[in-house]
């Protein structure tokens, strides 16, 4: 039986010895043994902005969009598709395992394009998951399963910290890629070449489709043309995480470039997709995975498979969300719509980069912050280093996570002189 | 042109087709049949006498009250889920007045559906019940039990994933010498999957006096009780007394599990609501074991959905609302009795060979009929009246306008096919 970590005296339940721990008794816990597990490094940070009384205090931690009065933003295509499905007085009976049909169809044409020749020949199949971390887990899992030529998923480094524990717990063995340069602020292409170059052929390599995570670096359509061929080489297995389409530049096709051309290229990849950002539903859990396989056989088995994979975890994925995104997606004025506020939102993030950037130069700070400009999507690794990172935190009530990201969508043009002004006091 | 990767084999060219998950192929079977007399007493939803899905008049109305709040997001849920469909959730099972409650020692995880709340227990009982990572530790499961327990716990790394007797077809009750049996000879620790109340896919419950000795050999033996709760309210119509089981153990001294799903006893199917309760000895170990539940989550699903756990948090946290819920269950809950009665009436009245106790004996959605796979096939195919393979009918599938052919069929499958 374990001992007990903790030295803390558990009152009148057993007797407790300080060198030996618990001592066994009737009474004991099945759960003595288990440890304190830490806490979520980025949902950490909006625990201690909660109980921070600073009025000045700004979360900049978890990235979820924020209007520029700093509020959550529900979008007006999302409270008219409610309504519509409202009106329309649906049950509630399960959905198929895979899903809601009118969402994953649509979800995958946004992904591929309309006119994707994988589409057409009906060689993808698209899953309903839970947003876009029960799609990696599913993808992980059914790659631990069915990829026996390969047990090493490579990240780059660095990437969304809950990337690793995913693939880990599916059963894969994490190995890391360069990617972020340090010393420039951007994308260490030859890093990034050289390591692909070197590995094992079947390897599966994680991309960020756009708007990196969390380094809001992307490679340019040449560097993603040159990675495709190298990867394409090396025969690697391309997984894509998308969890910013049209969040990034503002516009969904451009910003689903990177995957269509791997696809074009004959990659058959596997894709996440994520609505938490693009549509706000971020509670609701909405997300796609798309395997593009050989042929529409061949989808056949792999959707057999991913519905055994999925059914001892959740049986069936909520209905909410993806009728929600189904109903925006397949009618045209709503799309329209959502077209319009995703562009507002992504444009929103481009001026608070462009006026933190500014007000950095007026504070009369000395340091290259091109960066902040380059950098794409919700996300800026402002390049602070932790102990920088600390004295924000601590002297200026600025939450952030350690490694010196800041979600842009916490950013208002109320607020980003502060900031401007607290960055400006811990990097002079 | 055909682009590079097609020329090799694909790296999913061994990947073999899975067979179809029973029970929803069977309803694929059903909607493919044009007889119009065909009845679909397989998969486990509730139906009206008009055989029409239910939408519960409570759930209707917080919907439509979620809707028009206009102050309500869709912002993230914390990992474990929303804290007051959790803690209500807890209640419901436990009882309001429950000392385990009071005494700090009750937590929960929010899951989606049941079958997400077994999954999340399953992953934390796999990495830290009986040692550390312990894959083999045995977990007992009901034979028969719903078929998706055996892959929950299997995927989530369990080696060792074992029946326990349970149903005697012979007498067409609970084999509570096979079950007192297995309790005493499983190996100290093991895992039970024990189903609270209304057994699926038997219908067939311990009774209170059973339950007692069962509670009794499993505290003497060390034996991990995981509830499984799919039916509080349903069973009965009455929630305490659905959930006696439960609270029998929890006052025994036990630290055990219990998922719930609100999937039935909502109508939330698709929405997938479910909680995790989680009884511990102490606060101190209680707060332990949901931060390692949060790390399983979080590699899991993130977060858990928002608009089911809503519904069912507004509705049991408002008095009048969760009187017109339990109201509502009972009336789903009553129609099933009727159906249980008429259908075994029906049965004695034209004369059908063998003994029919069991429909009314049995308790909550299912019955086991007793049918064998060769009269289940002759019920599919020449009457066009689905079940399960095992045997297994939902009584929510019958209604006054068919349950005449229903009986009808069962007496002709019954008197041609042995």
């Amino acid at each position: 039986m374990a001992l007990l970590k903790s030295k803390k005296v558990i009152s009148s339940i057993g007797t407790f010895s300080t060198s030996l721990g618990a001592v066994s008794t009737r009474n004991s816990s099945w759960w003595a043994g288990v440890q304190m597990g830490p806490p979520d490094p980025i949902l950490g940070v909006t625990e201690a902005f909660k109980r921070d009384t600073n009025p000045k205090k700004m979360n900049l931690g978890v990235g979820a969009y924020r209007d520029d009065q700093g509020k959550p933003f529900v979008l007006d295509c999302v409270r008219k598709a409610e309504a519509l499905i409202s009106s329309k007085q649906l049950d509630k009976e399960y959905l198929a395992i895979g899903g809601l049909g009118d969402f994953t169809k649509s979800c995958a044409q946004l992904a591929l394009g309309a006119d994707s020749e994988v589409l057409k020949s009906g060689r993808n199949i698209t899953v309903q998951t839970i947003s876009g971390t029960g799609s990696l887990r599913i993808g992980a899992n059914f790659l631990s399963r069915f990829h026996s030529a390969s047990r090493d998923v490579y990240l780059p480094t660095p990437s969304w910290g809950n990337h690793t524990p995913i693939f880990r717990d599916a059963g894969m063995q994490l190995k890391a890629y360069r990617y972020y340069d340090p010393s420039t602020c951007g994308f260490d292409f030859k890093g990034t070449l050289d390591d692909i170059s070197k590995m094992p052929e079947r390897s599966v390599i994680l991309l960020h489709a756009c708007a990196h995570n969390p380094t809001g670096v992307d490679p340019k359509p040449e560097q993603w043309k040159e990675i495709a061929d190298l990867v394409k080489k090396r025969d690697l297995l391309v997984f894509f995480d998308m969890a910013y389409q049209g969040f990034a530049s503002g516009d969904i096709d451009r910003d689903a470039w990177a995957v269509r051309h791997f696809i074009e290229q004959g990659h058959n990849i596997v894709l996440s997709q994520s609505f938490a950002k693009n549509m706000g539903l971020y509670g609701e859990r909405v997300g796609g995975l798309t395997l593009v396989c050989k042929d529409a056989e061949e989808a056949k088995r792999v959707e057999s498979q991913l519905k055994i994979l999925i059914r001892p975890i959740y049986s069936n994925p909520p209905m909410n969300g993806a009728r929600i995104a189904a109903t925006i997606l397949n009618t045209t004025e709503l799309y329209n719509i959502w077209l319009e506020e995703v562009h507002c939102m992504a444009n929103r993030i481009i001026k608070m980069r462009e006026q933190l950037a500014a007000n950095l130069k007026s504070e009369g700070s000395t340091h290259n912050w091109e960066h902040v400009t380059d950098q794409i999507g919700m996300f800026c690794f402002t390049g602070l280093k932790p102990d920088q990172v600390e004295r924000l935190t601590k002297e200026f009530s600025v939450y952030m996570t350690k490694d010196g990201r800041i979600s842009m969508a916490g950013v208002t043009s109320g607020n980003v002189g502060y900031l401007a002004h607290g960055i400006h006091a811990v990097t002079k | 042109f055909v682009p590079g990767s097609l020329k090799k084999m694909s790296i999913f060219a061994e990947v073999p087709q899975a067979p179809p998950v029973a029970v929803f192929k069977l309803t694929a079977d059903f909607r493919e049949d044009t007889h119009p007399q065909k009845v679909n007493l397989g998969v486990g939803a509730y139906r009206t006498d008009d055989c029409q899905p239910w939408v519960l008049p409570v759930v209707k109305k917080v919907e439509k009250m979620i809707v028009e709040d206009n102050s309500l997001n869709h912002e993230y849920l914390p990992i474990l889920g929303l804290p007051e469909l959790r803690s209500a959730a807890s209640k419901v099972a436990l009882g309001d007045d429950s000392p385990a409650i009071k005494d700090g020692r009750v937590g929960a995880v929010q899951g989606l559906g049941g079958t997400g709340a077994l999954r999340i227990g399953a992953e934390f009982l796999r990495r830290w019940y009986n040692g550390t990572n312990n894959k083999a530790t045995p977990v007992y499961v009901s034979a028969p039990t719903w078929e998706n327990h055996n892959a929950v716990f299997a995927d989530a790394g369990f080696t060792d994933v074992r029946p326990y007797h349970y149903w005697d077809g012979a007498k067409k009750g609970l084999d509570l010498t096979g079950i007192m049996d297995d309790l005493e000879k499983a190996p100290e620790h093991s895992i039970f999957v024990l189903h609270a109340c209304a057994h699926n896919p038997t219908g067939t419950d311990p009774t209170p006096d059973e339950w007692k000795k069962i509670a009794e050999v499993m505290k003497r033996r060390s034996l991990f009780a995981f509830f499984d709760s799919a039916y509080q309210g349903f069973a009965s119509g009455n929630l305490d007394k659905d959930a006696w089981a439960i609270r029998y153990f929890v006052s025994q001294g036990f630290e055990l599990f219990c998922a719930q799903s609100f999937s039935k006893n909502f109508g939330l199917y698709n929405e997938r609501v479910g909680n995790l309760t989680v009884v511990a000895q102490d606060k101190d170990n209680l707060t332990r074991v949901l931060s390692q539940m949060e790390k399983i989550v979080r590699t899991t699903w993130s977060n858990p959905p928002s608009q089911g756990a809503r519904i069912v948090a507004i509705t049991l946290n408002n008095p009048e609302l969760f009187t017109e819920w339990k109201g509502n269950v009972k009336t789903m809950a009553d129609r099933v009795l009727l159906m249980r009665d008429q259908l075994k009436a029906k049965l004695i009245a034209l004369g059908t060979p063998g003994t029919w106790d069991h429909i009314t004996e049995q308790i909550g959605m299912f019955s086991f009929t007793g049918l064998n796979p060769k009269q289940v096939e002759y019920m599919i195919k020449e009457k066009h009246v689905f079940l399960m393979a095992s045997g297994r009918i939902n009584m929510c599938g019958l209604t006054s306008k068919n349950i005449d052919y229903v009986a009808e069929s069962i007496h002709e499958t019954v008197s041609k096919v042995q």
